[in-house]
């Protein structure tokens, strides 16, 4: 029986040595300002706040805190570019602006990749191989639709919403701004993007590359700042979409905030997603897609399969493979290329992750964390599992956005379907299974909008994003990407 | 005094395929222009609302598993039925004040909007849908699925082809409905039902109540398990209302403004859109 066997010790065994990624090539400022208006511009009040290496705890830079006043000027400015500049702009020289600041996003992938990594905690082979590649492909992407948008929406022709008022999170921050700003640019609009004030550093080199690439001024505006910042974005009268990435409690309260106000908006909010074993599954790619669908980005990921659903009979293999498996990560320092897991983005996460998982624990969940050192300084977490849990669990409800998987196994199909539907949440789902026809019965049935088959958390600019429930409306990336950013005439 | 005494229609709300009376017990009258009275209506309550949701989240895995051949040919049958019975719809127009010419207009084109949408349903998931041509190898596409439950204030004015155009489009994409019936137009709701009834469109699909639009707009757009409000009308009021309330789960409100439903331009597969859900499927490609 699989259960009776040890777990094993892989790390008296292996050892690897630090493989760094350098930081020489890196410019960082000790101070960032606000982008608005094409240039850089101390905020009225004069105030600034620290963002800090979540690996160390040491601050990197002060960035500027944006007021009420700031968030003003920054929609004035937008405005003003949109009306002399952007809307009066033939598309394809709209769409060659785009393609240049892919470019220029390609050819500073390392600086961006490090700073990523250095400003978030996350591992740079992610940055490197994920976050960064996928921001630049998706203005790419993007920059092809500007001139071809008559053939987006049968019947209908297209007409840009104006200056759309964009915050997200902390997560994946430069990947984020990208699927902002880009749909937005490309159907015509200018905008306000306030990055999250943990990980503003790479929404402020990307102010940069846009100032390099030439953009008319007013056309992109990046003002950083916390949720009052936020709040501000919200509640201007001078915008007309608001685009949030975030929490579902903050996209409800924007939701409530914009009623009345004939201001558009998309909600891309959070998820509590099922990962679904059946018993005929390729077991040993299931073990590895489940890793990575809890741990890629420390759980820090609205789409994580942070459920795991195993059919009975392999539930004690399953596990235990698991738990081989997260012997074998590597978590440590974010800048070091053989890290899997690197640090968790701030102490408040760290916290309400903690808070979390004590919660599991009183409920009677039981818990496996693999023997693993964490550094002393910074904030860290260890990949975690409970077993022993229910569907009533606060672990199993509730959004934890960490590496923190809940187990639970079930017998029939019907079962696994109305486990993975039971939650508020419907963002994303997993499949595994090697019978195909299984596939496509269970994908359809999960009320979630995107679906991994035999494969988890994967991304593309071609493939829409964006939940079900009180994951969200509006979907972005794709063709579907488009429609949140348009008024369809 | 005539020969033989009409015998006159009690109006029922349809839930779950049946015709109950108000759980609340409640009425209105509706009167015509020469304030007589026409009929008593039934004044839904909440009860009434949340039994419908229950009806309307039952039917939803059914009715939005059926082929989107055979709703296409329920969507056409319920056009037959209505056609077989336009002198009662025709009638009920006309004791609402309609003229005959009018009358007749509306229920025309409320048979010609039902077919118009019948033919949709086999097709708006491919004018929708994408394959994705991901940088990786995968195989990934994207489709349109129905929201699930979706509460529809119908239009005030328009009492047979503003719900007709409201609706039509929610069920043509495969969701289940709870409709609040125009206050001063209800006779066709009610009647419209009975068509519905005898289309084979199964029982819990779609919803009917009359009663106060003020008293139910809460019920509508508050409920937890309602996936989507639709509000058909002017009121800012209300329509704000309705939009706060939907924060409460993610409601995908959508606000309809008064239009002549008579026109072309009212009808469009984007209507359909409106109460769709896309979903993205994941495959990877290998051996």
């Amino acid at each position: 029986m699989a259960t009776t066997e040890k777990i094993l010790d892989f790390n008296s065994v292996w050892e690897y040595s630090p493989a760094p990624e350098s930081t020489d090539h890196i410019k960082l400022d000790d101070k960032y300002d606000l982008f608005i208006n094409g240039e850089f511009v101390a905020p009225k009040n004069g105030k600034y706040f620290r963002t800090e290496n979540p690996a160390t705890g040491k601050k990197i830079a002060k960035v500027a805190e944006a007021s009420k006043a700031d968030v003003d000027n920054a929609v004035r400015a937008a405005r003003t570019a949109y009306n002399k500049y952007w809307s009066k702009m033939p598309a394809k020289e709209r769409s060659k602006y785009i393609f240049r600041i892919a470019r220029i996003m390609q050819e500073r992938s390392r600086e961006l990749s490090v700073i990523e990594s250095l400003d978030g905690g996350k591992p740079i082979r992610e940055s490197r191989d994920i976050d960064i590649p996928l921001s630049a492909a998706h203005f790419f992407y993007y920059a092809g639709w500007a001139d071809k948008l008559e053939y987006a929406f049968p019947g209908r022709k297209t007409k840009p919403l104006g200056v759309a008022g964009q915050i997200i999170p902390w997560n994946f921050p430069l990947l984020m701004a990208a699927w902002k700003i880009a749909p937005a640019l490309a159907t015509g609009n200018t905008v306000v993007l306030k990055p999250a004030e943990t990980t503003p550093l790479t929404a402020m080199k990307l102010a940069e590359i846009i100032q390099e690439a030439d953009l008319p001024p007013g056309v992109v505006n990046i003002i950083t700042g916390a949720g009052e910042t936020g709040r501000a974005i919200v509640n201007h009268p001078g915008l007309d979409k608001i685009a949030f990435t975030g929490s579902t409690v903050v996209g409800k309260y924007i939701q409530k905030t914009l009623a009345g106000t004939g201001k558009k908006y998309s909600l891309e909010l959070g998820g509590k997603a099922a990962n679904i074993i059946f018993e005929e599954a390729d077991i040993d790619q299931a073990v590895e897609g489940i890793i990575n669908a809890i741990f890629f980005n420390q759980g820090h990921v609205c789409c994580a399969g942070s459920r795991l659903l195993i059919q009975e009979g392999i539930a004690d293999e399953v596990v235990h493979k698991l738990k081989n498996r997260m012997e074998t990560l590597i978590i440590g320092d974010p800048l070091d290329k053989n890290t899997d897991i690197g640090a968790i983005n701030s102490k408040a996460q760290l916290k309400r992750i903690n808070e979390l998982v004590s919660a599991g624990i009183d409920e009677g969940g039981t818990v496996y964390q693999p023997n693993c050192t964490l550094p002393n300084s910074g904030y860290w977490f260890k990949p975690t599992l409970f077993t022993e849990v229910s569907q009533s669990h606060r672990i199993v409800q509730e959004e934890i956005f960490g590496p923190v998987l809940a187990i639970q196994t079930f017998r029939t199909v019907d079962e696994a379907i109305e486990k993975a539907n039971n939650t508020p949440y419907g963002l994303s789902g997993g499949v595994w299974t090697d019978k195909g026809s299984k596939i496509f019965k269970v994908t359809k049935q999960i009320n979630a909008g995107i679906i991994w088959a035999n494969t988890f958390n994967k991304f593309d600019p071609t493939s829409p994003f964006g939940g079900y429930k009180e994951s969200g409306m509006g979907r972005e990336g794709g063709l579907h990407g488009l429609l949140p950013y348009v008024e369809l005439i | 005094m005539k020969k033989r005494l009409d015998v006159l229609k009690t109006y029922k709300i349809y839930i779950g395929g049946k015709f109950p009376r108000t759980e609340s017990g409640r009425y209105y009258l509706l009167e015509g222009k020469d304030k007589k009275p026409i009929a008593n209506i039934c004044r839904g309550s909440r009860k009434d609302f949340r039994n419908s949701v229950v009806a309307a989240r039952k039917a939803f895995p059914e009715w939005s598993g059926r082929t989107a051949y055979n709703r296409g040919q329920i969507l056409y049958r319920i056009a037959e039925m209505l056609e077989g019975r336009r002198e009662q719809f025709v009638s009920e127009l006309k004791v609402q004040g309609d003229s005959t010419t009018k009358a007749e207009k509306e229920v025309n084109i409320s048979i010609d909007r039902l077919i118009y949408y019948a033919g949709w349903t086999d097709k708006y998931i491919q004018i929708f849908s994408s394959v994705n041509p991901v940088a990786s190898p995968h195989f990934n596409f994207s489709v349109p699925e129905p929201t699930g439950v979706v509460a529809v204030i119908a239009p005030e004015e328009s009492g047979l082809l503003g719900l007709i155009s409201v609706i039509a489009p929610v069920i043509a994409g495969g969701n289940s409905c709870v409709v609040l019936a125009s206050h001063s137009k209800p006779l066709c709701a009610v009647s419209f039902s009975e068509v519905l009834h005898s289309s084979d469109l199964p029982g819990g699909v779609v919803n009917m109540l009359t009663g106060i639009r003020s008293e139910l707009l809460d019920n509508f757009s508050t409920h937890m398990d309602v996936n989507a409000v639709i509000y058909c009308g002017d009121d800012k009021k209300e329509s704000k209302r309705i939009m706060e309330n939907s924060s409460l789960n993610v409601k995908r409100p959508h606000i309809i403004n008064t239009r002549d439903w008579t026109k072309e331009k009212a009808q469009d597969p984007y209507q359909i859109l409106d109460t769709q859900e896309i979903k993205t499927t994941w495959h990877p490609i290998g051996i």
